[in-house]
């Protein structure tokens, strides 16, 4: 594979695979496991390696092994880092303690999604703002320019940082004799600084799975070492690497929203069902208030929901809903899940057909399918 | 590979058995696939026409369409898959079988290719 090595327009020199995608430090290794490699948000990416069934039913009954070093990472530092990510963000980033992370959304002054979030919190004056790979650019030309006026710095590490996810019931057994972090002792959303595998790492316990997992970041330079640890560590337990496509059937069967189907400029976070994320009570005003308060004291446009397909055929994204003749909305994700054997959706339908239990039809090629409206998320884990 | 099949270049393979043809698709197609959920076939009776998209088969991530090899009808279609669509990845030319169709047109079997034509056909590189 030839690999360009000239600098690109934001001068980064790392090698590139031949179609000018980006490649994590892991490339080499997803391509000695037999990944089968796509293209996504312009990195050269693994989607499966075994398959996505079995990577899938892996993640739900052992563990699985993550490249998500696509992902954006971005941080804040300054005495009013808490006030600038405050105003920057509909959640209130003031009130993590130090150590713990939240849930969050950048949005428009609109009150559109620009993008979903993590928000770590390192310190008083440190924030870790980790962003979808799609986004990653925009929310950091976004914080630059909202930050301004306030006494932080934004460093943006995406291309610096490397990010290696181990998820499944097994994750902290598989973990905790790698790390100097008392594993046992960090609770869910929250980070610890400290060492993986002999290399300097922030840990975080927080995934995209709906299992209990850690998000492992680290430099670039020490991925391949801190990836080849967990394998190793994880062979007798039978943990796998696990691409794209299954990370896609976890989430979705986890009732967790994907930015691009779910979420996007044109849904609010009330819309997506997501309005506990937005701090209306905090202090000062932050960009999107106004819509924002507008769009929860109007109520909303249109409800996403959770679909089980109760006829043949799978609901794919795209795919018309209606209510009796009325068309009322079209599905934002589906799939086969592994886990309930059955076809499961998410969809944005008119509220008035949102309730659980209605049931709606999908149009798939030219048949209409009955399709039930479920509370999400379609799976829970019991560990 | 099994012997004594004919296929197309969208990937399906086809062996005759007296006037039936056997339809289904190859291991090829089922490794670009990836995990297979779901399979539609037409039904029992049906008339097909060669190049005819009649059915769909669906990965975890894709819908991909079933092709007629042949014009015919619809003698029997693998119910089986209907609750055991993995067959089409675990046993492609055997348990993953698709059609019978009784053939209306022997000839048409000429335009298909061969095992030569079809492993050029899928030569990785």
């Amino acid at each position: 594979m030839s690999r360009l090595t000239e600098p690109d327009a934001n001068g980064d020199r790392r090698p590139r695979a031949r179609e000018g995608l980006l490649e994590t430090p892991l490339a080499d290794r997803h391509l000695g496991l037999g990944a089968r490699m796509v293209e996504f948000a312009g990195w050269s990416m693994p989607v499966q390696y075994a398959g996505i069934l079995e990577e899938h039913r892996a993640v739900r009954t052992r563990a699985g092994l993550f490249d998500l070093s696509h992902m954006g990472e971005l941080f804040v530092d300054g005495t009013d880092a808490a006030k600038a990510l405050g105003y920057a963000l509909v959640s209130d980033p003031a009130a993590l303690q130090v150590g713990r992370a939240q849930y969050s959304m950048i949005c428009f002054p609109g009150g559109g999604v620009l993008d979903d979030l993590i928000v770590y919190r390192l310190g008083e004056d440190r924030f870790m703002v980790v962003a979808n790979a799609s986004n990653a650019a925009a929310v950091s030309d976004a914080l630059a320019e909202r930050i301004e006026g306030f006494r932080v710095v934004l460093d943006d590490r995406s291309l610096a940082t490397a990010l290696v996810a181990i998820q499944g019931p097994l994750s902290r057994q598989v973990m905790a004799p790698l790390t100097d972090l008392a594993i046992a002792d960090l609770r869910n959303y929250a980070i610890g600084d400290g060492h993986v595998a002999g290399q300097p790492a922030l840990v975080a316990r927080t995934g995209y799975t709906g299992e209990d997992g850690f998000e492992v970041f680290v430099d670039v330079a020490s991925a391949g070492h801190v990836w080849d640890a967990l394998m190793e560590a994880g062979r007798s337990a039978g943990v796998v690497p696990v691409g794209l496509g299954a990370r896609d059937t976890l989430r979705l069967e986890a009732g967790m929203p994907l930015y691009g189907n779910e979420l996007g400029a044109d849904t609010t976070p009330y819309e997506a069902g997501l309005g506990r994320v937005v701090k209306l009570g905090k202090e000062g005003d932050f960009v999107g208030r106004a819509a924002l308060e507008k769009a929860e004291a109007d109520g909303p446009r249109k409800k996403l929901v959770g679909l089980a397909v109760r006829g043949r055929g799978i609901a794919r994204h795209g795919y018309e809903l209606f209510a009796g003749d009325r068309r009322t909305g079209a599905i934002t994700s589906g799939t086969l899940s592994p886990t309930l054997g059955e076809p499961i959706a998410m969809a944005y339908v008119a509220p008035s057909d949102a309730e659980p239990g209605t049931i709606l039809e999908v149009k798939i090629r030219d048949q209409r399918v009955p399709a039930q409206v479920v509370a999400l998320p379609f799976y829970r884990r019991t560990t | 590979m099994a012997q004594d099949l004919r296929y197309t270049k969208e990937h399906e393979w086809v062996r005759v058995e007296g006037d039936l043809a056997i339809v289904g698709i190859t291991d090829y197609a089922a490794r670009q696939l990836g995990d297979i959920v779901f399979v539609e076939l037409p039904e029992t009776g049906r008339s097909l026409a060669q190049s005819d998209a009649v059915g769909v088969i669906e990965s975890v991530k894709a819908v991909s369409d079933l092709f007629a090899p042949i014009s015919g009808e619809v003698v029997e279609a693998n119910a089986e898959l209907t609750t055991s669509p993995e067959l089409v990845n675990s046993d492609p030319f055997g348990k993953g079988w698709m059609l019978r169709i009784r053939i209306a047109d022997a000839s048409q079997l000429g335009a298909l290719l061969d095992q030569a034509a079809y492993e050029e056909l899928t030569r990785e590189g």
